[in-house]
């Protein structure tokens, strides 16, 4: 271990002391870390919301909210997961801790504006808080802000979707960042082929944040104008079309779903070839999965939208496209597996977690061309298979491989080891508990029951009464996992600076990393997953 | 903006943004798009209700007013301070006029009952609300970053006075540069798209 001080203890420049060191930082990996304490705070919100809305469905009937308050509790919790949690999590704290490290520099390109992005976040997560409290509280259209509800209900519209919307530009200005540094501060010694594969899905991320984060904006906007102004742009009786908002609202957050999964397959990208001590099969098809993914992902937005109005034309070359992403999705799982096979694995929480990922994430996949397939997803739209499809997704692929990505990189972070028995206790619940609650409503969903209802009929409970199991497993899993990570700053075991036998930058520096990352110039391999040293030496552990 | 001065990142770090603003004038072209191809024949009637004069003289104001903010920045790279102030004031001017043509404009407007959810158009065919409804949203964002890049205009004046923009430290010069023009180009297409329609 080198005796160089950590970015902890680096002492900061005169008058920026204490909280002012943090508050005014412009280092990636404080910023990371703030980050980290902000986003786990609405996740924990998100989640206690998201299982508290499973509570209320367990039996018939009121359970434990009435049908106003539920209207808004799913409203408020897929908007905090997705813009507080889902969207920035990976790319904002692993992004910018590690994003730098991986490409051998000492920041990013804009440390500034990095800053700035933060504190948009905060601003935006503040205006949300706001918006719960005043003018008719949280709104209790469902994340979507569908006109014309959107526009005609009493409940604070305006706040929250301007909350989205400054949100978005802390997002899209995170991607502006993580471009110019992929392109300006790379290690002169570093091709565009060694570039490690986190780093790579988050420079396709980016593409899409800037790309698609400006179309959520200005319909956002939209909104605002039409609830204040009441132009009448999306209204039939005055000449509007509400189809329009839908096509603008899906322009972007259907590329936005992959602006949150790509970061998550990046992770696996790091985690399965380290403890299988193998180089990951395919880098190539990897990266260029990565690329289509973002491209393709962007052409499909109106797979949202099968019964809402379209040409028989645009369904299919829609339905098609859709088609068309599994195919870059499918050759990552199968490149994963592949590394996997006949390799010396070792198994570790993150691994766990990254297995677990692979395996939700090819269901929800798999799930997904039902609903992309006009035919079928005309029979199970708006149903609860949806739901099921997309938490399948977005919690079983993006949330197990942020869980992932925080017990991989824990140790790098803080420079302490976590109980190992605790946090595979806690993911086997996690795991069997998400099962209990998302499979159960893919059958609900074939069964027709529809999605955002307060109330069901009889032979919908059953399903329900199972889900609320699962759900009661999955939370307590989650909070398992949380105390478990954060005991860890308790006993204070000392992590060493490469504990799994990872060969990627961050791995070659002392932990927590010193304040300029590297105490001497990087050596760049020539293939950033050649593990020949690492097997020669195996690690400590 | 970073301390390694890489102006060619910088640069590029500026034109990912400016892209991202092309992108949130996109939204509103493509809702332009749609609503001219539905109400093809209202549009080109109520175009013409808008002040042609008014609008072309704009553009030129809004060309001029790029030429200088361009000639401002050759000018302190030639180390000619003075004139790079007066090409930035006079840039100033410019869009200020812009302004105030845009308030007589949209004023005139307000006094024939034509603004959103006015009684008039409320009960006006909908192409006619439509139109009208775009144009102010679209002249009213537009509007918005015109003030937004006065404001980086004003800032620079106030830099190159101080000697804080120089020839050899010209990037919030350039940027505001490139804002600015971006601005200008946005109205380039927003012109013929409200006020030429035949």
């Amino acid at each position: 271990m080198s005796t160089t001080p950590s970015f902890f203890e680096t002492p900061s420049p005169a008058g920026q002391s204490g909280l002012k060191a943090w508050l005014l930082t412009h280092d990636h990996k404080r910023l990371g870390l703030m980050y980290l304490w902000a986003v786990l705070f609405w996740f924990a919100i998100a989640v206690t919301i998201g299982f508290l809305i499973r509570i209320e469905l367990m039996t018939m009937g009121r359970t434990i909210m009435s049908a106003g308050v539920y209207n808004s509790a799913f409203t408020l919790h897929g908007v905090i997961m997705i813009f507080l949690f889902v969207i920035p999590g990976l790319p904002a704290i692993f992004g910018n801790f590690f994003l730098p490290i991986q490409l051998g520099t000492d920041d990013v390109f804009f440390p500034r504006l990095n800053l700035l992005s933060w504190y948009l976040y905060i601003l935006g997560g503040i205006l949300a808080i706001i918006s719960l409290f005043t003018a008719g509280g949280f709104p209790d259209t469902g994340w979507t802000f569908y006109v014309p509800f959107s526009i005609g209900t009493k409940h604070n519209v305006s706040l929250t979707v301007f909350a989205a919307f400054v949100l978005g530009m802390s997002s899209m200005l995170t991607g502006l960042n993580f471009i110019t540094t992929v392109h300006r501060k790379r290690s002169p010694n570093m091709g565009w082929m060694q570039i490690p594969l986190f780093t790579w899905s988050l420079y396709a991320t980016a593409w899409v944040q800037l790309l698609a984060t400006p179309v959520i904006s200005i319909t956002l906007l939209l909104v605002i104008a039409e609830r204040f102004l009441n132009i009448g742009l999306f209204d039939p009786n005055r000449g509007g079309d509400p189809i329009l908002y839908q096509h603008l609202f899906w322009m972007y957050s259907h590329p936005a779903v992959y602006v949150m999964i790509l970061p998550g397959m990046g992770v696996i990208s790091e985690i399965i070839p380290t403890f299988a001590r193998k180089a990951i099969f395919g880098y190539r098809a990897i990266v260029y999965s990565s690329l289509a993914i973002a491209i393709a992902g962007s052409l499909v937005w109106a797979h949202h939208m099968f019964v809402s109005g379209m040409s028989d034309t645009a369904v299919f070359v829609f339905s098609l496209l859709t088609f068309l992403v599994a195919i870059p999705s499918a050759v990552k799982v199968f490149s994963w597996v592949s590394t996997l096979y006949k390799a010396s694995i070792e198994m570790t929480p993150p691994l766990l977690y990254g297995l677990v990922f692979i395996y939700l994430f090819s269901v929800g996949g798999l799930t997904g061309l039902v609903l992309g397939a006009a035919g079928t997803n005309i029979h199970v739209h708006d149903t609860h298979f949806v739901v099921a499809h997309f938490h399948f997704t977005m919690f079983g692929g993006t949330g197990f491989a942020f869980f992932a990505a925080l017990h991989y990189w824990w140790p790098k972070m803080f420079g302490i080891m976590y109980d190992f028995r605790r946090a595979y206790i806690a993911a086997t619940l996690a795991t069997v508990g998400f099962l209990f609650h998302y499979v159960p409503m893919f059958i609900l969903g074939l069964m027709g029951m529809p999605r955002r209802y307060y109330d069901y009929l009889p032979q919908f409970s059953r399903g329900n009464g199972l889900a609320a199991v699962g759900g009661i497993l999955l939370f307590s899993g989650i909070l398992l996992m949380l105390i478990n990570l954060l005991l860890s700053f308790r006993k204070r075991v000392k992590a060493p600076s490469n504990p799994w036998g990872g060969c990627t930058l961050e791995w070659s520096v002392p932990s927590p990393p010193p304040l300029h990352n590297f105490l001497r110039e990087p050596r760049i391999k020539d293939y950033p997953y050649d593990f020949s040293e690492q097997l020669k030496s195996p690690p400590a552990a | 903006m970073t301390s390694q001065h890489d102006r060619t990142g910088t640069r590029i770090g500026m034109w990912l943004f400016l892209y991202t603003e092309i992108i949130l004038f996109g939204g509103l072209f493509v809702l332009y798009a749609v609503y001219f191809h539905e109400y093809s024949a209202a549009f080109a009637e109520n175009g013409k209700e808008l002040n042609r004069v008014i609008g072309a003289f704009n553009t030129i104001l809004l060309l001029v007013s790029s030429f200088t903010v361009a000639a401002s920045l050759t000018a302190i790279r030639r180390q000619a301070k003075r004139l790079c102030l007066l090409l930035l004031a006079a840039s100033l001017l410019c869009g200020s006029v812009f302004l105030v043509n845009k308030y007589f404009e949209w004023g005139h407007k307000f006094a024939v009952g034509i603004y959103p959810n006015s009684p008039l158009l409320a009960s006006a065919p909908p192409g006619k609300n439509i139109f009208f409804g775009l144009y102010y949203v679209i002249t009213g964002l537009h509007g918005l970053h015109v003030i937004i890049g006065m404001s980086l205009l004003a800032l620079c004046l106030v830099l190159v006075h101080r000697d804080r923009i120089t020839a050899h430290r010209f990037t919030i010069l350039e940027n505001s540069g490139l804002y600015w023009h971006l601005v200008d180009l946005i109205w380039i297409f927003v012109f013929p798209l409200f006020y030429l329609i035949l």
